[in-house]
């Protein structure tokens, strides 16, 4: 198979990675996938373990399903005497008593390995290229970064994986997002994926696989390229990818579940034909100089309502036909007024984590910003890693004590506030500046207001208490 | 899973663009483990004040469409996360079946999974079915799965597209897991291929 994988027509790198998982494809184009990796959470998998219990059917493959809590856990260090709230707790001890019935790869919430399901995967190295990768979990896209084909399902796709260790699917069409030249300082991958959304809209991926390519985003470590994927989804694409090179290799050598050896070797040659023909079709082509990427910030309740941080609030007049009452809605919503500046919104919280960012690489960079400052009077601010080794390298490196002293709580792995699942939430009518991927209503806790933006503007919004450039602080340490 | 053969019923209008899956069922109701329920707190804090009680101006709220079967909706409709809740809490509450220019990928796969069905339509169909749907319970549309129409009160009959093999599952209410199980050899044949080239897999 790996012999004439670059055979035939010119593919994309999607292509590729579909083709060499069919297992069986019927006339009208239905093909049956295997599935390389099944990541399992305690939300999204109950009732597919549930139904898998009642029609007496077995996991097909439990050496390559991975299971971890990660959307319910406390983040508080209390979390060792169990869950406070009771329908949590059970959620968790359903995703235990289910790991060890059906023999499962299992990182319990109390395992220093236990993290959000999708920055557990490449850390631990189950996430390899050229796999296919699904979760019942929508940010999946994340592992897209490292050229697996990565997307989220459903609980009864979840249960089909967990019986079949397949999936049933069809080609999604072929985008290529492609961001030139290098992006300027105070600009992060964050910037580069909200940009892009801001520009395609929530639904403009909608029936595609994005591949993004250029100089910047081969510029970005392996941690960019995870934040940029991870919003696939928000951009409504099914997948978002780049193709592995020496960065990827570099990060994935190592890791507890990456071949070695000899294997290695195999992969490795493998790996290296996973890239789009040079002549490959493209059903879509968007090309962003990454010299006209700023540091953005959202303002609305969709992930597409992102603005560059010099800019000023719209109006809903400002838009067009279905849009013009979402905007209004979420202008009543985030309780702020036409024409008033970006930089006057005020801020009452900071979360700096989440499977968008909260890797090593963000705390580094948010810490950069925050040490020897301040957060601002009466704004809290909160550190969640997304791991539990995430937080060891950062106690090694001495983050921790860059946070604490900056005034922030430096909480344990979780989701947290990124989705309001556990006792990590906003008040109603609590204004946060968040590094997370959605800023829906109601998202992070009923009536809270979420403006979503890299982990060095939140850091910089933390400083002042109210959303900010973070170059004019970068100015003032130079 | 129940087939999906006709329907006729009242149709909801919700016009909104964007409307997502946090809307459709807040995170506090993803905590059950089980599929049944949710229907109580579908489109929960559009529906119910903080303090529980009905918001008597949401759709759903008003006497004509307490009994819909159908939503005709804005654009990319189930946008974000890929909880199966939402079509649970829809179909929980009665809803089978949702009309809109354009569905979230991962939302419209879970519709076809609990005998929902999901309807894209251009844009003048959707305005058309939208004022049909605004006139209240005489407004009542019948979805033909078999003929891919649905049909206004005034008797237009507005075709769309769907996918073969969706449209044979959900006019049959077949479980794919039982189809898939019959292809356990080609899974299989597919796995000793594979520990043969890639054994790191």
């Amino acid at each position: 198979m790996t012999g004439t994988i670059n055979a035939g027509a010119p593919r994309t790198l999607y292509d590729k990675i579909f083709d060499a998982h069919v297992v069986d494809r019927q006339p009208d184009g239905t093909c049956l996938l295997y599935i390389d990796r099944h990541l399992v959470h305690e939300v999204t998998s109950p009732q597919a373990f549930e139904g898998l219990r009642m029609s007496g059917r077995r996991v097909h493959a439990p050496d390559k399903t991975i299971a971890v809590p990660d959307h319910n856990v406390p983040t508080t260090p209390d979390r060792v005497n169990g869950i406070e709230n009771p329908e949590g707790r059970v959620q968790v001890a359903e995703l235990d008593k289910n790991a060890r019935e059906f023999g499962l790869n299992y990182y319990p919430m109390n395992d220093v390995r236990q993290g959000i399901v999708h920055i557990v995967g490449p850390e631990q190295g189950w996430t390899l290229p050229g796999m296919t990768v699904v979760c019942g979990d929508s940010h999946t896209a994340t592992h897209g970064a490292f050229g697996a084909l990565a997307h989220g399902i459903g609980t009864s796709e979840v249960e089909h994986v967990l019986a079949t260790q397949t999936l049933i699917q069809k080609k999604s069409r072929n985008m290529k997002v492609e961001i030139t030249g290098r992006l300027r300082p105070g600009v992060t991958a964050k910037d580069i994926t909200l940009s892009i959304i801001g520009q395609t809209g929530t639904a403009g991926g909608t029936g595609y696989v994005i591949e993004y390519c250029g100089q910047a985003i081969r510029e970005l470590s392996m941690e960019g390229r995870m934040t940029v994927c991870n919003m696939a989804i928000e951009g409504g694409a099914r997948a978002g990818l780049i193709a592995p090179d020496e960065t990827t290799f570099a990060y994935v050598n190592g890791r507890p579940h990456a071949p070695k050896g000899a294997a290695w070797e195999a992969a490795l040659a493998w790996w290296k034909t996973l890239y789009s023909d040079a002549d490959a079709h493209w059903d879509k082509v968007i090309t962003i100089r990454a010299e006209d990427i700023e540091p953005v910030v959202t303002w609305g309740t969709s992930p597409e309502d992102v603005l560059p941080i010099g800019a000023t609030v719209p109006a809903p007049e400002d838009f067009d036909g279905g849009k013009v009452e979402a905007a209004r809605r979420s202008l009543d919503y985030m309780g702020l007024t036409p024409g008033m500046k970006l930089t006057d919104i005020k801020v009452d919280a900071v979360f700096i984590g989440s499977c968008t960012n909260g890797r090593i690489e963000d705390l580094r960079a948010a810490a950069e910003i925050l040490r020897g400052r301040h957060l601002a009077q009466g704004v809290r601010g909160m550190v969640v890693p997304g791991s539990g080794l995430v937080r060891l390298q950062a106690e090694e490196e001495g983050l921790d004590r860059v946070f604490t002293d900056a005034g922030f709580e430096w909480r344990l792995a979780g989701c947290s506030m990124c989705l309001g699942m556990n006792p990590d939430q906003l008040a109603p009518g609590e204004r946060c500046a968040a590094t997370s991927n959605r800023n829906f209503e109601g998202r992070m806790g009923r009536g809270g207001r979420t403006h979503l933006m890299s982990p060095v503007m939140a850091a910089a919004a933390a400083i002042t208490g109210h959303l900010t450039d973070v170059r004019a602080v970068l100015a003032e340490t130079a | 899973m129940d087939k999906f053969t006709t329907l006729t019923g009242i149709a909801a209008p919700m016009p909104l663009v964007n409307i997502d899956t946090d809307m459709i069922i807040p995170k506090q109701f993803l905590k059950t483990i089980h599929r049944s329920g949710l229907g109580k707190n579908l489109f929960d804090e559009m529906r119910y004040a903080p303090d529980g009680t009905e918001n008597p101006d949401f759709v759903l709220n008003r006497p004509a469409y307490r009994d819909a079967q159908i939503i005709v909706a804005g654009d990319n409709f189930g946008c974000g996360s890929s909880r199966e809740h939402a079509p649970w809490a829809l179909l929980d509450f009665g809803i089978r079946c949702v009309i809109s220019t354009s569905f979230a990928d991962i939302f419209y796969n879970n519709c076809f999974k609990n005998g929902i069905l999901p309807i894209v339509m251009p844009q003048d169909a959707v305005d058309a079915l939208m004022k049909d749907a605004e006139n209240g319970a005489n407004a009542r549309l019948t979805v033909d799965l078999e003929s891919q129409t649905v049909t206004a009160p005034d008797g237009t009959a507005w075709p769309f597209e769907m996918d073969p093999h969706r449209k044979h599952c959900l006019l049959n209410g077949l479980d794919d897991i039982g189809l898939t199980l019959e292809k356990s050899a080609a899974i299989q044949s597919y796995e000793a291929q594979i520990a043969q080239s890639q054994p790191w897999v």
